[in-house]
């Protein structure tokens, strides 16, 4: 008897082993924050299809999220020519796409043809352009591309981080790929589903072909709450951009879960209405034109209380346009952000105005009032309102908080300039500030302070724009870089926009992941996905 | 017997919270809106008598004023709001014909408006810059304003069947004016419904502002309000860790079915 069980025993030994090794997570889960609009990544304009683009695509130049300097990709090795109009490719050797076809410098050539047509109507492309002519792609070898721009193009080698390299022959076209990934299924308002791509190029140090998780499902999911919930139940196993209140509940449930990866590159900021066109009446004008009054309103507004009330302490009092965690482009020079309610009345005395029975009064005896604008929905941003509001009535001034639904906000500060002050925040992906010459050249429409000048309104933003145009035109990072402090000192002496803080990039990463190392750059928890990791001991489903 | 004794509590607890927030200066140590920043959501205490909300405003005090803004303000727009439906109603019922189509059909037309986007539309186009109290006031009187077609419907039938009836035949027949008509017959046989109508619709637009304002879109800040206070329940992991910053949910929950259970027993027969 006790033989003929042998082999059934065999099997339910099998069996058992298949069983625990199907329940080991096979897919890493994680949240899109929005429908991808596309996946053809030369369209790219939102988070989700960028993040399918950063999951999917091969680029020749990749910008290490964490040391934030220049890898090589699908290029072994690139040079720029020394005008800043060329850059020549050497391509690795023996890569395929995920379809099967071969990779060449005709792809490049392709793929940059499709970028550079006006017809593509891509944003990608766009931040190619420096002048009027053609884009010209040699392709000398099947392995050397040599790309020619008609005019200089800043930071060029970084602006390829973005351009996934398409297939020339595949009739697959943009689902062919190069990244580690490819998209297998999609089903519109509920997920992506992403599949190994079985041609990546990368292996590790052993030799091992990456990415080693073999699918990635991405829901599509725009409830930050909901997503923090799912993750709670280990539904989940990223998070990224988490609430600064979340994020504290987070790390006292389970402190390990609980990411920081220090100050983060958004920020928040308010600015004064100074468009010419606004309705608003003279004397206000006069106040938000002065630099003297903005200042003063900088002064007294208490940065660390609001880094440390509102955001729980996960944010840091910001004084210029460029968070410190963009670590070549941040001006370290710039003085730190002063809370001195006491100076702010002395700056404001000299510039005419006067406080008399606790409240601010200017030269013509005009009380000293304004509205601040901002999104409603966004609690922190609503608080923050709230606690400027207190801050600036110790100086006398009086502020009424206004929260708008943000089309009514984007009409206010766009098109019709009726309002008085905004909050808002900056979103940043992009480390290089030719990616806001529109909000720091005054004839741009995002100049938001003063926007679509004919000229310059002052002599502070002619010069900014003279800087920014000179900037754009070199090639030597190290004389960008100065002509861009410069343009930061102006910003903090002038204060056009009155920054307040620059978030901490919080994410939450589940302990089934393994090798998750969060940086303060898009995409925060998953910059890394070809080395990720997932823990065959952990379950899908088990508390976080 | 049950009725009343219900119908009494409800009123006891209405007129104590009532007289609370009319004289709420006599009860809170702080004013609603003073920042203590070193104190952010803290528990309650003999200083905080609630405790302090995330910006280390004392809750007491923020509960007491809000109940003053939202109470005092939702009987008005109801008010406004019944009137409105009385006299259309009123009209359409007795006079019926195409006067009645009429004014069905725009009640019609404005039922069929969802209600929270018109008043977010109509919230953006207020001036910017008037007060926190003015605003309050404007976004009622809105709700008083938009509030009346559901309660206009009830009276218009009301009405309708008060023309058929015998003893307005009889009273026409005796020779009423029109004026004697609704003063002797109408106004006093609608009362019940025009008193309904203003009972169900305070807690209605209690909600309603509770629901704006927990889109960020009703009563400014620093004024407090149920509706913005509710929006500190938002986060349930800030609840769990704070549950007395539940209290103004509690409060409108015992308000809204004080109102409710005033309501009922008003409409039991006698």
């Amino acid at each position: 008897m006790w033989p003929s069980l042998r082999p059934a025993i065999l099997l339910l030994a099998v069996n058992f082993a298949a069983s625990s090794h199907a329940q080991a997570p096979a897919e890493l889960h994680f949240c899109l924050h929005g429908e991808p609009k596309t996946f053809n990544p030369l369209l790219v304009d939102d988070e989700a299809s960028e993040n399918i683009r950063y999951l999917t695509g091969g680029v020749l130049i990749r910008v290490n999220r964490q040391t934030q300097a220049l890898e090589p990709g699908l290029a072994e090795s690139w040079r720029v020519s020394p005008d800043g109009r060329q850059i020549t490719f050497q391509l690795r050797k023996g890569i395929y796409f995920s379809d099967g076809s071969r990779f060449s410098s005709e792809d490049v050539a392709y793929t940059m043809r499709l970028l550079m047509d006006p017809q593509t109507h891509s944003a990608t492309g766009d931040a190619f352009r420096s002048g009027s002519g053609t884009v010209v792609v040699k392709t000398p070898s099947p392995y050397i591309a040599v790309v020619t721009f008609p005019a200089p193009v800043a930071g060029m080698e970084r602006l390829f981080d973005q351009v996934a390299i398409l297939s020339a022959k595949s009739p697959k076209k943009e689902q062919s790929v190069l990244g580690p990934y490819y998209v297998s299924e999609y089903k519109a308002g509920s997920y992506v589903l992403l599949r190994r791509n079985p041609n990546y190029w990368r292996h590790d140090a052993q030799g091992r072909q990456l990415p080693y998780i073999d699918t990635v499902r991405l829901d599509i999911q725009r409830n930050r709450d909901i997503e923090m919930m799912r993750f709670r139940r280990g539904e989940l196993q990223l998070v990224n951009r988490v609430d600064a209140q979340q994020f504290d509940e987070l790390k006292k449930e389970n402190p390990a879960a609980a990411r920081n990866a220090g100050t983060g590159l958004d920020g928040e900021e308010l600015w004064f209405n100074q468009a010419a066109s606004s309705t608003l009446p003279d004397f206000k004008k006069k106040w938000f034109q002065s630099t003297d009054f903005r200042r003063a309103v900088s002064l007294a507004i208490n940065r660390e209380d609001l880094a440390r009330v509102v955001f729980a302490g996960y944010a840091t009092p910001a004084f210029g346009p460029v968070s410190p965690s963009n670590q070549f482009w941040f001006n370290a020079k710039l003085p730190a952000p002063k809370h001195d309610p006491k100076a702010a009345l002395a700056l404001i005395a000299g510039a005419g105005f006067q406080l008399q029975n606790g409240t601010l009064k200017d030269s013509m005896g005009n009380r000293v009032e304004f509205t601040l604008i901002t999104n409603s929905g966004n609690a922190a941003r609503e608080k923050m309102a709230t606690m400027i509001q207190q801050d600036l009535s110790d100086i006398g001034i009086s502020v009424k908080v206004v929260t708008l639904d943000f089309p009514s906000l984007i009409e206010r500060i766009t098109r019709t300039f009726d309002y008085d002050a905004c909050l808002l925040g900056l979103v940043n992906t992009d480390l290089d500030p030719n990616s806001q010459m529109t909000v720091w050249l005054s004839s741009g429409e995002n100049h938001q302070w003063n926007p679509n000048q004919q000229t310059p309104a002052t002599a502070w933003e002619a010069e900014i724009d003279q800087l920014m145009r000179e900037e754009t035109s070199l090639a030597n990072e190290k004389l960008r870089k100065a002509k861009f402090d410069r343009v930061q000192e102006i910003v903090a002496e002038q204060q056009p926009f009155i920054y307040l803080v620059n978030k901490n990039a919080l994410s939450a990463v589940s302990a089934q992941v393994i090798g998750a190392s969060p940086v303060a750059l898009n995409p925060q928890t998953f910059w890394n996905i070809d080395t990720l990791r997932l823990d065959p001991t952990q379950q899908i489903g088990s508390k976080q | 017997m049950i009725q009343r004794v219900f119908r009494g509590v409800s009123w006891s607890i209405l007129a104590i919270v009532f007289a609370c927030t009319l004289f709420a200066e006599g009860f809170t140590h702080y004013p609603y809106a003073r920042q203590f920043r070193e104190l952010p959501n803290a528990a309650p205490s003999t200083i905080h008598l609630l405790g302090t909300d995330d910006l280390g405003r004392d809750l007491f005090a923020r509960v007491v004023y809000g109940t003053r803004v939202s109470l005092l303000l939702a009987p008005a727009a109801a008010l406004l709001a019944t009137a409105i439906a009385a006299v259309l109603g009123g009209l359409a019922g007795l006079r019926g014909g195409r006067l009645e189509s009429l004014i069905l059909a725009c009640a019609d037309l404005l039922m069929s408006l969802p209600l929270l986007f018109v008043l977010i539309a109509l919230r953006a186009f207020l001036p910017l810059g008037i007060s926190p109290l003015l605003s309050v006031v404007a976004t009622f009187v809105t709700l008083g304003l938009l509030g009346w077609p559901s309660s206009l419907r009830v009276v218009c039938a009301a009405s309708r069947n008060l023309r058929q009836s015998d003893h307005m035949l009889l009273a026409r027949a005796t020779g009423y004016s029109n004026t004697q008509l609704l003063f002797r017959q109408v106004i006093p046989n609608l009362r019940p419904i025009f008193l309904a109508q203003f009972w169900i619709s305070i807690p209605l637009f209690i909600l309603t502002e509770a629901t704006l304002s927990m889109l960020g879109l009703g009563v400014m800040e620093p004024l407090p309000s149920w509706g913005n206070l509710l929006r500190g329940c938002e986060d349930f992991g800030a609840m769990s860790a704070n549950p007395w910053r539940l209290v103004p949910l509690l409060l409108l929950v015992i308000t809204v079915i004080c109102f409710q259970l005033i309501l009922h027993s008003s409409e039991e027969p006698a």
